[in-house]
């Protein structure tokens, strides 16, 4: 049996109010040829895939706060359980407001700074790679990709040894930058603590992300950068056997 | 709920707000609009939620840890937010199952 013969396969998780499921099953299926799953929430049989995908909307209304009504839903039960596991999660947009809410990544989405609704393709700076094989392998430290956000409240906090943890750990792996992967202020587009765009967990299985990779995977919607993270997850995946034997 | 327990209905008033040093900008706005509309003195206004939950407890010190348990599971998020409440006494009530 030959590893490369498995298609991968992600399990999609629906919350009442998501709106990037189909996005992000677009790419898998119809982009890259793989398998997706769309799992409601309440459901708590993820049906062994090989990553979960937390995608972006507006769980629950976004009520009381981004994600905190999402985080007891039955559903993530099985996601805190496979992440434990160490099977690579991803939360994009909302779904990073879900993980912080679930604690399961470390800070908090707040209010843009600005107040305003931001839809746009913004730089971002990779930053440590290596912290997430899994999501980042195909991208290089220090390279200044494209992704489009779409958020009110993106804006990350943490305390200051929160933040101080995460950096000396690798663990931002994304900065809102310039073309020229600077930080400013003009770059920023939510007031994020430290220009913080994405994070991962300590084993770096667990990325959030208020970007959108699923909204930048095809040329003729303006950019493929976002396919490079799915291709990392391929490529890590080809070199898991256990993950690949888990499903055959 | 025990058969026979007389509970009482509580009324609580519970405020959420953002920890001080969270910068707050729908705060900062409506104070800027304040001050644009003349309330010059007007030097911080800082925004939250108020959330009215109507419930049965037995007595006040269960009706407190109720409250506390809400706060710190769903109501307010210890990252960046602050809860704190009030409490009133709404009505006995005869909800319980004789048993």
């Amino acid at each position: 049996m030959t590893l490369l013969a498995a298609r991968p396969r992600i399990a999609v998780v629906v919350f009442p109010g998501t709106w990037s499921e189909r996005d992000f099953a677009h790419v898998a299926e119809s982009v890259l040829g793989w398998e997706a799953d769309l799992v409601w929430h309440t459901d708590t049989d993820l049906r062994r895939p090989d990553a979960v995908v937390l995608p972006g909307g507006f769980a629950h209304g976004d009520h009381l706060r981004t994600g905190a009504i999402a985080r007891f839903s039955p559903v993530m039960r099985s996601v805190a359980d496979f992440a434990e596991a160490g099977g690579p999660v991803i939360g994009s947009c909302n779904g990073f407001q879900v993980l912080t809410e679930a604690g399961l990544l470390p800070g908090v989405l707040l209010r843009n700074d600005h107040l305003e609704y931001r839809c746009d393709w913004q730089w971002l700076r990779v930053e440590r790679p290596s912290s997430s094989r899994a999501w980042l392998g195909d991208l290089a430290d220090g390279e200044v990709i494209r992704l489009p956000i779409s958020h009110g409240e993106g804006r990350y906090v943490a305390d200051a040894e929160t933040l101080d943890a995460l950096e000396s750990g690798g663990r931002v792996v994304l900065r809102y930058a310039d073309e020229a992967g600077a930080r400013t202020d003009a770059a920023n587009p939510n007031g994020s603590e430290r220009a913080i765009a994405g994070i991962v967990n300590e084993r770096g299985n667990v990325l959030g992300l208020m970007p959108h990779p699923e909204r930048a995977a095809e040329a003729e919607v303006g950019g493929t950068d976002g396919l490079r993270l799915f291709r990392s997850l391929e490529a890590w995946l080809r070199e898991q056997p256990a993950a690949v034997e888990r499903r055959l | 709920m025990g058969g026979g327990v007389l509970t009482v209905r509580w009324l609580a008033e519970v405020r959420v707000g953002l920890r001080p040093g969270i910068a707050d900008p729908e705060g900062q706005t409506v104070a800027s609009a304040l001050r644009s509309l003349g309330y010059s003195s007007v030097s911080e206004v800082r925004s939250g939620k108020l959330l009215r939950i109507g419930f049965e407890a037995d007595d006040r010190d269960a009706a407190e840890a109720a409250l506390g348990d809400m706060c710190r599971r769903l109501l307010a998020n210890p990252v960046m937010e602050v809860a704190t409440w009030e409490l009133a006494t709404a009505e006995p009530s005869r909800a319980e199952v004789p048993g």
